[in-house]
């Protein structure tokens, strides 16, 4: 019997962004190991860039596909084109961009010469857009492993820095269990519904009496503490704080960022797809995890010098609201998590960003006393950073209210109105911190302190995320119908 | 031109005079010229405001100049303005205060950033009056911390970073059971009508509910508006704000902020949720009746001027409570006229504070003594303010404590009669603390200070003028008044309480 190998069919422009990253990062290693010393930092930041307009160019073709022919499945199924993976997608184009050039700025402020930070970033970020439209727990694993390869050596990327070597190795270490996690939890739902495809297993789920729940429910709470490990659940979160301290600073922000995108994406998929049947098993579960999260995040936080340890448990607390949506399993909870994630993105990048310019050269200073009167002295940089602070806490006219609005909204429309009070009460814990940075900034006993040089790339990304935050705190509707639309064109 | 447009101006033009404060920052006095020009302009529209409006505009009950527009269906968003005779008022107190912080709390110090704060937070308050969409109305309410944040923390006295920061979080904690409380019935009313997400208040005021969803909706308002107003026990933010405040910051803290929480508590607690109305009354009632005590007792052994204001004015929002929950129509007239009163009072006692801070480096009580020699006008004005705190009448505060106490009297005696004491000890700590400061004999920096300037005199004309035009003369006020609480009382318990 002669065995042959079936190509499935593949609908190219649905993997058309994940090849452009692959092919970018690709591109620029062979470019680098063949012409030695001659890929400058200039070009590898501007096949970046290049990279990330072609995706956002291509993410407007998919949704036009999308929004004419349905959504679809591709490569045996395992792929999926739909609404959400288009936004996904396009929200991790965009946040490549910016952290590409603040980077940019960083390494050449770094004298770090090559192009090994945009090969790294550009592959793991093939690995976040992998995860937004996999429909395949296989495919999910990949794009995971894909996303943390890439991120374990850029985050001890600095070898100046001791504590960059020990916040890669502890984020290797733990990430592999999370990643040996994930695949169990994926093997023992295999066993229980017979597939590894999300749609097939929520067909099963849908059509059948699960002979073995017991597995089923192991499987399913393995995955959720993979990922959950990925976006810094508590208590899975305490990787968090030292990595994003130890790691260079534009690569925190990638990790804000960009990860947080691929992994809920994947998480909603995963269980409103495939386990939206058993909607009632894991909501529990994510309640005691959303409540864990907000607090934690936002108590722990009150108590932190460092404005990275700080910026950790925030983007833990954060993570704690975009949960909020996951929770709530209905449309509009997808629809809320996705908004929260297109509009945190930009905010965190470009703080980020900032924090980057005020660690200097060395990426050390970054203790809350360093922006002491930084807006008093530099009106713009300071005042922008308020603005993203300010997001960040929810206060009305920037886009952060919005977005917690929605989840709020979600969760309360799906009958969680205590969950939403304690969610919002830990925002109220979080304004401490928030509002003690921001009065730190309007210090006036420091005006005599050192100007932070703002680079031209590093100052318009921080002007994108100033200007993303005040335009949609104005004016959230074409975000808002936006990010409705693509859960609507939802895979079910 | 469509009515609105008032509304909408009313809005815009302290927006455009907060920008405008910025362009000219590079001249030195020049943003202050700025801001008092807006102001002017912003008072002045609101007076026209105050002739125009007209309490039987066809189909719209007693709503004037109403407009609506969605902004975002699948937010629930709008722009929604309308005025009634309730938020008339604070309309205009809301543009006085704005023109008596610039002219009487003049602050030098970062001189454009002070006026363009206080313009935006004029806009954000006319905002929180002016919505007639519960949402829209929390975005602003949220609004106004960021402003009032920065003011207390820019120009406040040495406590002020500790004591903005527990103004923004005691406020933005208690605005975050509203906010639930908001969406929640907006939810409520969406599975109600199968209908689009809306906050609009005359969608939201008919939506039907248990009486155990309506107390605890009614609560989870209640303690918003509680934090804010404030209502004894959550009161404790206040005093330490209000003396750490500068002087603009303290008038706008308790003259129009302090406002949003009782005119929220009358309109969204009261007017959306009347069915808890039955189980809530008592017990707001009771808190009330704790405050005008407790403030008045505080207020007595409190040791600067300022915190004397903050503790009677935490006695003074008591008496308003006590008129919004009484459930008579005589004592919530009252109530809304004492939000007036009750502003107009404070500007008069912060500004005289302000100016004699100016003039002593100190507001600590014993450290002034005798100054009604070296400064006999301040001691006249400061008795007049002082008198109608008190409720003498012929001046202001009398009409409307008055009305609140009758109207209590009618319907919970027993509350009225305890609130009566409280005049008496607003009679006592006042007098006590006048006898202090301006009484016996003024020596060392005391029998020094300056008396009150011509500008600082004419500062203070309009609120001596208020006080006993409102005292002798109440009637256009009331009329206004009346109709919409009429209204509202109606929409609350359709049968009786007519008393």
């Amino acid at each position: 019997m002669t065995s042959t190998i079936l190509i499935p069919s593949i609908h190219y422009l649905a993997i058309l962004p994940v090849l452009i990253f692959f092919g970018a990062s690709l591109g620029l290693l062979l470019m680098s190991a063949l012409v030695k010393d001659k890929v400058t930092i200039n070009w590898a930041t501007g096949i970046t860039v290049v990279a990330s307009i072609a995706t956002l160019v291509v993410a407007y073709f998919q949704w036009r596909c999308v929004a004419n022919t349905g959504p679809s499945t591709t490569v045996a199924h395992a792929v999926v084109l739909d609404g959400f993976a288009v936004v996904g997608t396009a929200v991790i184009a965009a946040s490549v961009l910016l952290s590409a050039l603040v980077g940019h700025d960083w390494a050449k402020r770094e004298r770090i010469a090559g192009a090994d930070f945009h090969i790294l970033a550009l592959a793991s970020s093939a690995g976040a857009l992998l995860m937004v439209q996999a429909n395949d727990l296989i495919v999910i694993f990949l794009g995971l492993e894909i996303l943390s390869i890439g991120l374990y050596v850029l985050v001890g990327f600095d070898r100046h820095r001791d504590s960059s070597a020990e916040a890669s190795l502890k984020y290797f270490l733990l990430g592999g269990f999370a990643s040996a996690i994930f695949i169990y939890g994926a093997a023992l739902v295999y066993g229980a519904t017979g597939s590894t495809n999300l749609s097939s297993i929520a067909y099963f789920l849908g059509s059948n009496e699960v002979l073995r729940p017991g597995l089923l429910y192991a499987g399913g709470a393995l995955l959720l503490i993979g990922f959950a490990f990925k976006i810094a659940a508590v208590p899975f979160h305490l990787w968090s704080p030292d990595v994003y301290e130890g790691a260079p600073t534009p690569v925190t922000g990638v990790m804000a960022s960009i990860v947080k995108v691929g992994a809920f994406g994947a998480l909603l998929r995963v269980l409103i797809s495939a386990l939206g049947t058993q909607l009632d098993t894991w909501r529990p579960i994510l309640f005691v995890l959303v409540v864990l999260t907000c607090v934690v995040g936002a108590s722990v936080a009150l108590v932190q010098r460092n404005v990275k340890r700080l910026l950790a448990y925030s983007s833990i607390n954060q993570a704690g609201f975009m949960l909020l949506g996951v929770w709530s399993g209905s449309a509009r909870g997808v629809a809320s998590t996705l908004f929260y994630l297109m509009t945190y993105a930009p905010v965190v990048i470009a703080t980020f960003a900032i924090v980057t310019l005020v660690g200097g050269t060395g990426d050390e200073l970054h203790s809350i006393d360093h922006y002491k009167g930084l807006a008093r002295r530099q009106p713009w940089l300071g005042g922008s950073l308020a603005i993203l602070l300010l997001s960040q806490l929810g206060a009305p006219l920037t886009v952060g209210f919005y977005a917690k609005y929605t989840v709020l909204a979600a969760t309360v429309d799906s009958g969680g109105g205590a969950l939403a009070l304690i969610a919002i009460l830990s925002a109220a814990i979080a304004a401490v911190f928030y509002l003690r940075w921001v009065l730190t900034l309007y210090a006036d006993d420091d005006l005599e302190g050192t100007r932070v040089v703002v680079p031209l790339f590093t100052g318009k990304v921080i002007a994108v995320g100033a200007i993303v935050t005040v335009l949609f705190g104005i004016w959230p509707g074409p975000l808002v119908t936006w990010a409705q639309h693509a859960t609507l064109l939802f895979l079910p | 031109m469509h009515s609105s447009v008032y509304l909408l101006l009313l809005l815009v033009v302290p927006l455009a005079g907060a920008l405008a404060a910025a362009l000219v920052r590079k001249t030195e006095g020049r943003s202050y010229v700025v801001g008092v020009a807006t102001a002017a302009i912003e008072m002045v529209l609101a007076l026209l405001v105050a002739i125009l409006y007209n309490d039987h505009v066809k189909n719209a009950q007693t709503w004037d100049f109403a407009t609506r527009h969605v902004l975002s269906v699948p937010l629930g968003l709008a722009y929604d303005v309308a005025l009634d005779g309730i938020s008339l008022f604070m309309v205009v107190l809301t543009a006085l205060v704005l023109l008596l912080a610039l002219l009487g709390g003049r602050d030098k110090r970062r001189e454009p950033a002070f006026v363009g704060w206080l313009l935006l937070l004029t806009s954000f308050t006319m905002g929180s009056f002016l919505s007639h969409d519960v949402l829209e109305f929390f975005i602003f309410f949220e609004l106004t911390l960021v402003p009032s944040y920065f003011i207390i923390a820019g120009w406040g006295g040495a406590q002020r970073a500790k004591a903005a920061l527990k103004f923004f979080i005691y406020t933005f904690a208690g605005s975050a059971f509203l906010f639930i409380g908001i969406i929640y019935l907006g939810f409520l009313n969406q599975h109600n009508t199968q209908g689009a997400l809306t906050f609009s208040y005359s969608a939201l005021s008919s939506t039907s509910m248990s009486h155990g969803t309506a107390v605890w909706l009614f609560i989870a308002f209640a303690i918003a508006f509680a934090v804010k107003s404030p209502i004894w026990p959550l009161h404790t933010w206040s005093p330490i704000s209000y003396a750490e405040a500068p002087t603009g910051g303290s008038i706008e803290l308790s003259a129009v902020l302090a406002k949003l929480g009782s005119y929220g508590l009358l309109r969204f607690a009261v007017g959306l949720f009347p069915l808890a109305l039955s189980t809530m009354r008592p017990i707001l009632l009771t808190l009330a009746v704790i405050g005008i005590l407790y403030g008045s007792l505080v207020a007595c052994a409190t040791p600067d001027l300022k915190r004397l204001v903050a503790y009677s004015s935490l006695a003074q929002m008591g008496f308003i409570t006590l008129g919004i929950m009484a459930g008579s129509k005589i004592a919530m007239v009252g109530a809304v006229l004492l939000m007036f009163n009750h502003g107009v009072i404070t500007i008069g006692f912060f500004l005289i504070i302000g100016f004699l801070e100016q003039r002593r480096g100190t507001i600590t009580i014993k450290d002034m003594t005798g100054l009604q020699g070296p400064a006999p006008v301040f001691a006249a004005l400061f008795t007049v303010v002082m008198l109608a705190s008190i409720g003498l009448p012929g001046l202001s505060g009398f009409v409307s404590e008055y009305l609140i106490l009758i109207g209590t009297f009618g319907t919970h005696a027993w509350w009225g009669g305890v609130a009566t004491v409280g005049v008496l000890a607003a009679a006592v700590y006042l007098l006590w603390v006048y006898q202090r400061v301006f009484q016996g004999k003024a020596t060392g920096a005391n029998a020094e200070i300056k008396d009150a300037s011509s500008k600082e005199r004419w500062v203070l004309v309009p609120v001596i003028a208020l006080i006993i035009v409102l005292g002798v003369f109440p009637k256009p006020v009331l009329d206004r008044i009346t109709p919409s609480v009429q209204q509202l009382i109606h929409h609350v318990a359709p049968a009786g309480a007519n008393k």
